[in-house]
């Protein structure tokens, strides 16, 4: 394996067998992070869930996919055509991109992740930035005034929780003292007689609940979902798509989801790092936990007022996460001398 | 509950007066939020309400009015005698009744008459249940059963062949308990 890693070709190989199977992977965790919701919205609002397709509902997300991918593509009238159809293909480039550099587990000197960049933590930022673009050029393209003002709602929400979601994990490269997800992971703190990995959680505990909530509104989840808010505005820069391009805008949304629980997993509770659980495992359960949290969230929340949501975003979070990283540089300046 | 509720209004009111909120309004809210969490979180380990339908049915009336059935007599002879009463009740005009007369070597029922054709168009049915309260003879019953969905138009012309199949169980045991006319039988019953 380690020849075949250092050989040119080899390597090459490897890296895009690696991809695919990441690929496959992935999609498969959408379809069941599909089915995990709808399961949990259902048993939060008393009833079952998709329980009819297959064993416990879980052929559901395949019968949905099969169903919506045999719709007519359908094009309105009007549109940007061109712009039409790029815009849910950026949706899903750019949230499948983020996942090149996320690490999954190191287990028996085995590397479960394609790149280990040393700037990891940016490139997922400015991958998963790209998202706002689907949705902007996805409303306008429409030529629909709901799907407009849902592009428009987008933009303003993304820029307004990007810079909170950024500045919550500045006192984690704080402490770590680097952006590679693996040395964040593998933080280690030598404590009298502790010496192991620490969930930085405990070190930046506002930063995680910033990025908490910064992260529900990064990726257009309820309660922060008013670009495509239903009721207000049909849904939004999703009104006008149909068929495979809907699959792909909903596909992107899951994806995003995961990424955000498994960086929220790798950066605040040590990635793969569990106590005796297997590596990829403990992972993995960190990421179901956090989906929870986030389905959970949604079918407890209503929907927030646009104003409160710029409220909440520039007035409260804003501000806590400069005063975060204040903070935290006067604590390890006092700290480390 | 009522603390929080009113602490997130306060919060409001100082806000538009440009004041900074208070520490405790801040906490009053969080923890209304983690009431939230708490009772969704509660709900989810109760058990679900939903009826399992194809499986499992909702309990229906006993007088419940579903599809309609003719009935017999004990000794094999229908009931209709063709009068028509329930085709001239019927609201939506649904039922057609084509009588013919009786003679000794074809007798299908005891009075002078009977239906030839009987039919009844379940698409326009309301299931009102004003042929059962019209019929002299108790006829045509409504039955239990709701699900009557088909495949063409055709299909819900409920001939008489259709009609007359034998009643459910439970049906048959509700209309044996009050199986005596509540009207005197029509002059054609008795030849």
């Amino acid at each position: 394996m380690n020849d075949l890693y250092s050989n040119a070709i080899g390597h090459w190989v490897i890296v895009i067998l690696a991809m695919g199977i990441l690929l496959v992977v992935v999609l498969t965790a959408t379809a069941y992070t599909v089915w995990f919701e709808r399961v949990a919205l259902g048993r939060i609002q008393r009833r079952p869930g998709p329980n009819r397709v297959g064993p416990f509902g879980l052929m559901q997300s395949a019968a949905d996919g099969i169903k919506l991918a045999f719709k007519e593509s359908f094009i309105p009238d009007k549109t940007d055509k061109l712009l039409f159809v790029i815009a849910p293909g950026i949706a899903v480039v750019a949230a499948f991109l983020a996942w090149v550099v996320i690490p999954i587990g190191l287990w028996y000197n085995v590397q479960y992740w394609i790149a280990d960049v040393n700037v990891g933590i940016l490139i997922i930022f400015a991958v998963s930035a790209l998202n706002v673009y689907a949705i902007v050029i996805g409303g306008y393209a429409s030529n629909n005034k709901y799907s407009l003002l849902g592009g428009l709602r987008s933009a303003a929400q993304l820029i307004s929780y990007e810079m909170s979601l950024g500045l919550s994990l500045v006192p984690t490269f704080m402490i770590v003292g680097s952006l590679r997800l693996r040395d964040i992971v593998e933080y280690t703190v030598h404590w009298g007689l502790y010496t192991g990995p620490l969930p930085l959680v405990i070190l930046t505990p506002v930063g995680f609940i910033i990025y908490l909530i910064s992260a529900v509104a990064e990726t257009n989840r309820a309660p922060f979902d008013l670009p495509e808010a239903e009721q207000e505005l049909i849904g939004g820069f999703l009104t006008e798509y149909s068929g495979l391009k809907f699959v792909m805008y909903y596909l992107a949304e899951y994806v995003n989801m995961i990424t955000v629980s498994a960086l929220a997993a790798l950066l605040f509770f040590g990635g793969w790092y569990l106590w005796v659980v297997p590596p990829v495992f403990a992972f993995l359960l960190k990421v179901v936990l956090f989906l929870f949290l986030y389905i959970w969230v949604r079918g407890t929340f209503p929907r927030l007022r646009y104003d409160m949501l710029m409220r909440l975003g520039w007035k409260v979070l804003l501000p806590l996460s400069i005063a975060n990283v204040i903070v935290t540089g006067i604590v390890l300046v006092a700290v480390q001398g | 509950m009522a603390d929080e509720t009113n602490d997130g209004q306060k919060d409001g009111q100082n806000k538009d007066r440009g004041e900074k909120p208070a520490g405790p309004n801040m906490a009053g809210d969080v923890g209304a939020l983690l009431t939230g969490l708490k009772t969704t979180l509660s709900e989810a380990f109760k058990p679900v309400v939903t009826t399992m339908y194809p499986e499992d049915k909702t309990p229906r009336s006993e007088r419940y009015r579903g599809r309609h059935y003719l009935r017999r007599y004990d000794n094999g002879l229908e009931r209709c005698i063709g009068c028509e009463l329930c085709a001239a009740a019927c609201p939506v005009g649904c039922i057609l009744v084509i009588a013919a007369e009786n003679t000794d070597e074809n007798r299908v029922s005891p009075g002078e008459r009977y239906a030839k054709t009987y039919e009844i168009n379940m698409l326009r049915c309301i299931f009102c249940g004003y042929c059962e309260d019209a019929c002299p003879v108790q006829a045509i019953v409504l039955g239990p059963e709701y699900e009557l969905s088909d495949t063409s138009r055709e299909k819900f012309i409920y001939t008489k062949e259709k009609l007359l199949e034998p009643l459910p169980p439970d049906v048959q045991a509700r209309l044996d308990t009050k199986d005596q006319p509540h009207r005197p039988a029509s002059p054609g019953t008795s030849p």
